[in-house]
């Protein structure tokens, strides 16, 4: 049987000294396929939670597995070529550089894959077209409204063919029509087959999503799934 | 499991990285680059300008020859002063080799503008009297006028050094000078003398004047002969014995192109000190350069961040940076040897040399720019790889 694209055993994140855990023995699964809220409030421990599975930071104790791969047992440079080849992010910051077109931001995500530029520039691209931006390919951020520069990052996070995509707080700093459109690209990019997780303090966005994991002060609180998978309004 | 490709970036894409910090902050990559390419112009200006210099007395030293040596009466057992034979001048020119030769004796009388002038003031000039041949041995050209011949040496004229005319304001043959109590008029003036300087200094009489009027017996003090180049060392082993055989240890034998690559290795003394300071100044620059690295990691570690996020590996990273710091100090490299390079040609157009700046000191001094760049670079870089990525996205 295909491993679970996310299982987290008994993991803990603690920082510093003395030690404060950010997060204490969460167990988490997330099948192929599925489409997932993280919600809590802030400090609960989730953007902990979004870094452990996005192999940006290792955990304190248990075992993270992500995609099939151990990732203690995995070093640095395995990891990054894990996130290259694997897994795409989307910020709430959007963290696009601002002097370069939205072509070249959204190849950017090419970037570590070894790929060449032209080939770059020709999937980056299609992928802003995909998000409904094909007419401002050569726009700068500093040009754009929140939402279109929100749609060029998930398409920077989309031209990998990720495996799994993780959205931290994604419509948090836009507006609730542009909002709305960034939520009906992550449907869609689930519809074709990514597994995304999405995390939010926001329960409205959390209850639109066919599954939501509660977590509150580090510990997974509540894990609620619908039972028939909602038609999207 | 399946195995995991790797990350990779293409050489040209790391290239186009290194230029980033370049694009996004023109004004600051112009500033620390300033340093460097101040210590790389100034290097390369200095060793430019002394190369030149050098080559263009290397080719006044070609034009002049190296084949002539100068005898000088030196001093006996006692200490006093010698003088060499009355016959020296055609006694040398039995050596095998000897092509030329000619004299000057140095006598104790002085030369001024008119009667006028105070006896204190001779202005550092002498007055020698000159015979054989002179101006061919020396190698010194008349600048106008004429040179002395059987006849004209009998009278009261004077030929002046090229010195000795500007001291007293004459220009043209025709003004006369008192000198030694009486009026010489100018027959010749001279050319400036590379190789015999002072002849500069010389108003120089006939022979059969000086015996007339002056007591001159004939002896000469300084003794000048050109040789063919390659009998050069044996005419020098030759010449005290053939000049006087009764005391050979008197007479001191010298080569004036000696004395003027002497003068060069003086420059090249001058020249390590310069040098030294354009070192000080890269080394500066390359500080400046390692200063905005630091300040570039801090300012990017979002990035960072957001690269690592993209698949990057810290070796990414720490080449990304390093490269910056690379192409930086290269900016300020290629900017200073273009500035040291003009220097150098504006300097040798001034002074009339053929500009001459080394190939290999251009690359050098480039490839040096490169090395403090990388040097500069590697604690940020390193730094920036180190930045964990969760952290470096938060900030």
């Amino acid at each position: 049987m295909t491993a679970p694209m996310i299982e987290l055993v008994d993991v803990s994140r603690e920082y510093g000294s003395p030690p404060t855990r950010a997060l204490d023995g969460v167990n988490l699964r997330v099948e192929r396929g599925e489409l997932v809220a993280i919600v809590g409030p802030s400090g609960s421990g989730k953007s902990t939670l979004l870094n452990l599975i996005g192999t940006l930071d290792r955990a304190s104790a248990g075992q993270t597995r992500v995609a099939g791969y151990s990732v203690e047992k995995l070093s640095d440079r395995q990891l990054s070529a894990l996130r290259a080849h694997s897994i795409g992010f989307v910020f709430q910051q959007f963290q696009l550089s601002e002097g370069v077109s939205a072509r070249d931001n959204v190849a950017a995500g090419l970037l570590y894959t070894g790929k060449p530029a032209r080939e770059r520039r020709a999937v980056a691209t299609e992928a802003l077209e995909r998000v409904g931006l094909g007419h401002r390919l050569l726009h700068r951020p500093a040009q754009m409204s929140g939402g279109e520069r929100q749609r060029v990052a998930i398409a920077r996070a989309m031209v990998r063919n990720p495996d799994l995509l993780l959205a931290d707080e994604p419509t948090g700093s836009l507006d609730s029509r542009s909002g709305e459109i960034v939520v009906e690209i992550l449907r869609e990019l689930h519809a074709s087959g990514t597994t995304v997780v999405v995390i939010t303090h926001d329960r409205e966005l959390a209850q639109r999503l066919p599954r939501r994991v509660g977590i509150r002060d580090g510990r997974i609180e509540s894990d609620e799934r619908d039972t028939v998978l909602a038609v999207s309004a | 499991m399946s195995a995991l490709p790797k990350s990779r970036l293409r050489t040209g894409d790391l290239f186009a990285l290194g230029l980033h910090g370049v694009r996004v902050h023109p004004m600051r990559a112009a500033l620390s680059a300033l340093g460097i390419a101040i210590g790389i112009a100034a290097m390369i200006a200095v060793i430019g300008i002394s190369t030149s210099s050098q080559a263009a007395v290397r080719e006044k030293l070609a034009a002049l020859g190296t084949n002539l040596l100068t005898m000088s009466a030196g001093k006996d057992l006692l200490g006093a002063d010698t003088k060499l034979p009355p016959d020296a001048g055609t006694r040398v020119l039995r050596i095998d080799g000897v092509e030329t030769s000619g004299w000057t004796t140095e006598i104790d009388y002085h030369v001024y503008r008119n009667d006028l002038t105070l006896p204190g003031e001779t202005g550092g000039l002498r007055v020698r009297v000159a015979g054989g041949d002179l101006l061919a041995t020396t190698g010194t050209a008349l600048a106008s006028g004429r040179w002395f011949n059987a006849e004209t040496e009998k009278h009261d004229l004077v030929v002046l050094g090229a010195g000795a005319a500007e001291a007293m304001g004459i220009t043209e043959p025709g003004n006369q000078v008192w000198l030694g109590g009486q009026y010489f008029t100018v027959l010749g003036i001279l050319q400036p003398s590379l190789l015999t300087p002072e002849l500069d200094s010389s108003a120089l009489v006939g022979a059969g004047i000086a015996a007339e009027r002056f007591g001159f017996d004939g002896s000469p003090t300084v003794l000048y002969e050109r040789s063919s180049e390659e009998r050069v060392p044996e005419v020098r082993d030759l010449l005290p014995a053939t000049i006087n055989p009764e005391a050979p240890n008197e007479v001191s034998v010298s080569r004036p192109s000696d004395a003027l690559a002497a003068k060069n290795t003086v420059d090249q003394a001058f020249t390590g000190l310069l040098i030294g300071v354009g070192s000080i100044a890269l080394l500066v620059g390359g500080i400046g350069v390692a200063n905005t690295m630091v300040i570039t990691v801090l300012e990017r570690r979002r990035e960072i961040g957001l690269r690592r996020s993209l698949g990057a590996t810290r070796a990414n990273i720490r080449n990304q940076f390093l490269m910056e710091a690379v192409l930086l100090a290269l900016l300020g490299g290629l900017v200073g040897a273009g500035t040291g390079f003009a220097v150098t040609a504006i300097v040798a157009a001034s002074n009339g040399w053929k500009l001459e700046v080394p190939v290999s000191v251009l690359i050098a001094g480039v490839l040096a720019t490169v090395a403090v760049g990388a040097v500069a670079g590697v604690l940020p870089a390193l730094r920036a790889a180190r930045t964990s990525p969760a952290v470096a996205l938060s900030s």
